[in-house]
């Protein structure tokens, strides 16, 4: 007698189905025009690749992609922070404005925020003209790459680590202080580490968003070569000159770095969650 | 070390969590604070441990020892909590979750890295737990956590230990178990420990005295004994243990129900008030034929000898249900049958006079 199929069977309908699906949206949407760039860049000779990533114009930009995204990413850890806990644990009138503007620079198309940055942050500005005099140059100048990318980079800190906030038990901050912890202690000991996992997916979000941002930077940026020229520009400009052998190198470059990063940042994460998945 | 609470009011907007209430615990004492979800028992326990600060009254004080720790915050009153929900660090594994406590301290108080370990193994044998000091809390059952939550407050050396509804979270068998584990704990260590609990049965078996809170005043303190079959109120009789409850009126210095007189001397008025008369379950005899003296007759409805004893649940003829427990070997030897028509006698009563707006 024939042994009846698939005992366990789910309501919905099952794993083949939405497997088959998930496999050739990815393919279409992500893997096609990656293995594309593969394809284009592959075209060149090893010494032709080398020379176009290697450029000291190129690697200077590199340099500066990262870097200020990177700082901009540790900066809205720790501001993110402060605003998901706000929003977390306070309840004040107006919460509900703050809570939508947190969402604004989702929203915004990225070149209106950038015009919108360099207006206020240029030698005229409202808080450029201020800054001027003390000789802090923001605008078209690294600092104000950093802070466009702050600005695109916030929500990702602030969303992600919301619920992981309003998930925390307020007696472990209770028992920490029974067993005589000071606040400090009790924030780094005890609040910190539980909601770490969430903090390096905001992180990582936020520094991977920066990376590849391109419209609210090329505004503010100045766009100097060796300066203030971030990486995305440069792809942009070779395709405008039609090198798209050269533009696809050095977005391949950019391609694997991102990704080494985010595994590494994944790697750490899974070892910060795995302790503890489970509730307690 | 001794707790004196003393004019302790709280209140939370409008709603009055505890009024004017004040307690004495004694050194070494287990005591427990019983009482239906807003009764204010929690809030009392939570004043005492500093987390919730008590409203201004010119009276009001707390005092360890004869020592008003009032003005202290939770981290200098050296008290032991221990949380409903464990509240363990789930980040830490079962050994850092103890040793908390003692590496939070300042340079100069620290033990030793050697001290903290024997400290921390120790306590984890104390709690029965040492072979399971690298394990997260996650890793482990919820009577476990508790065992581990209790530890991490010991660790310390807290001169008071306070625990909130700690056995609330776990089911029957494991609260069973760890309540008459924490009894022998106490016999051993002899801390003041103060217990917040809504399981009577809880209460009653783990504790020296028993404080019933109801409606943010306490309604009664005293031994287990005491507040079971003296209750000072209708509150705490019917709060403790099954009860049946009767409308009657007392009158000359008895107490009628039906046709049935309960001494009750303390009322000798002839005018007649309204009463409300407690008997509880085991209280009663049962007869098939009466004996002449005054009694309640009532049928049978049901029957259920599942237990150490046996449950007769029977309706009076005014529609009023009874429930009687009897011994085993009494039922047995009664054999009732369902729809059989027997007398009660009630071997003992509690006659309450609701009061009266003067």
């Amino acid at each position: 007698m024939a042994k009846p199929q698939g005992i366990k069977r789910n309501v919905l309908p099952g794993f083949g189905l939405t497997m088959g699906y998930t496999l050739l949206y990815l393919s279409l949407i992500v893997l096609v025009p990656l293995a594309a760039l593969f394809v284009k860049s592959a075209g060149m000779s090893g010494e032709q690749f080398w020379k176009a990533v290697s450029n000291p114009r190129v690697v200077a930009s590199y340099r500066l992609t990262f870097g200020a995204s990177l700082i901009a990413a540790l900066v809205n850890v720790v501001f993110g922070f402060v605003v998901a806990w706000t929003l977390v644990r306070y309840r004040f009138p107006g919460r509900k404005l703050v809570d939508a503007l947190v969402d604004l620079p989702f929203a915004l198309p990225t070149a209106v925020s950038g015009i919108a940055l360099t207006t206020v942050y240029s030698k005229h500005g409202w808080i450029g003209r201020y800054l001027e005099p003390l000789g802090i140059k923001v605008a078209f100048a690294p600092l104000g790459i950093t802070i466009a990318l702050v600005f695109i980079g916030l929500p990702f800190v602030v969303r992600t680590l919301e619920p992981a906030l309003s998930d925390l038990e307020r007696d472990g901050e209770e028992a920490a202080a029974s067993l005589g912890a000071s606040r400090w202690q009790t924030f780094w000991r005890v609040i910190v580490p539980t909601v770490l996992p969430a903090l390096l997916t905001g992180f990582a979000l936020s520094f991977a968003r920066a990376i590849g941002e391109y419209g609210s930077v090329v505004f503010i940026a100045g766009n100097m070569p060796m300066k203030t020229e971030i990486t995305s520009l440069l792809i942009v400009e070779k395709l405008g000159q039609h090198d798209v052998a050269g533009a696809t190198a050095i977005a391949l470059v950019m391609l694997l770095a991102s990704f080494v990063l985010l595994l590494v940042i994944n790697g750490i994460q899974h070892y910060a969650g795995r302790r503890y998945q489970g509730a307690v | 070390m001794s707790i004196e609470v003393e004019h302790i009011s709280k209140s939370f907007g409008h709603f009055k969590a505890l009024d004017d209430v004040s307690l004495r615990i004694n050194d070494g004492e287990l005591v427990a604070l019983l009482g239906p979800s807003g009764s204010g028992k929690t809030t009392l326990l939570r004043i005492i441990a500093g987390l919730e600060a008590p409203d201004q009254h010119p009276h009001a004080s707390i005092r360890f020892h004869s020592e008003d720790v009032s003005s202290r915050g939770v981290g200098e009153r050296r008290v032991g909590f221990v949380f409903q929900h464990y509240a363990l660090f789930r980040h830490m594994t079962v050994f850092e979750n103890v040793a908390f406590g003692l590496r939070v301290r300042p340079r100069r108080d620290r033990p030793a890295k050697e001290e903290i370990r024997d400290r921390v193994e120790r306590l984890l044998s104390l709690v029965q737990l040492q072979q399971f000091s690298k394990r997260y809390p996650s890793q482990l059952s919820g009577g476990q956590r508790q065992r581990v939550a209790l530890a991490r407050a010991l660790a310390v050396e807290p001169k008071v230990l306070l625990l909130d509804e700690p056995f609330g979270a776990l089911d029957a068998k494991v609260r069973q178990g760890l309540r008459a584990w924490l009894r022998r704990l106490h016999e051993e260590i002899h801390i003041t420990s103060v217990l917040v609990t809504h399981d009577q049965e809880e209460a009653l078996e783990v504790a020296d005295r028993v404080v019933v809170m109801n409606n943010a005043k306490i309604e009664q303190e005293g031994a287990p004994h005491e507040v079971f079959h003296q209750a000072k109120t209708e509150f705490v009789m019917k709060f403790l243990g099954q009860v049946n409850v009767f409308h009657g009126r007392v009158r000359q210095g008895k107490a009628e129900i039906g046709g049935l007189a309960v001494d009750y001397p303390s009322y000798k008025d002839e005018a007649a008030r309204p009463a409300t008369v407690y008997m509880r379950p085991h209280e009663f005899d049962i007869r098939r034929k009466s004996n002449g003296k005054p009694s309640f007759p009532a049928r049978v409805v049901r029957t259920n000898s599942a237990g150490a004893f046996a449950r007769v649940t029977l309706q009076r003829e005014s529609g009023e249900t009874v429930i009687v427990d009897l011994s085993l070997e009494e039922f047995n030897q009664l054999a009732l049958a369902e729809g059989e028509l027997v007398h009660l006698y009630p071997k003992n009563a509690r006659v309450f006079i609701p009061e009266v707006a003067v």
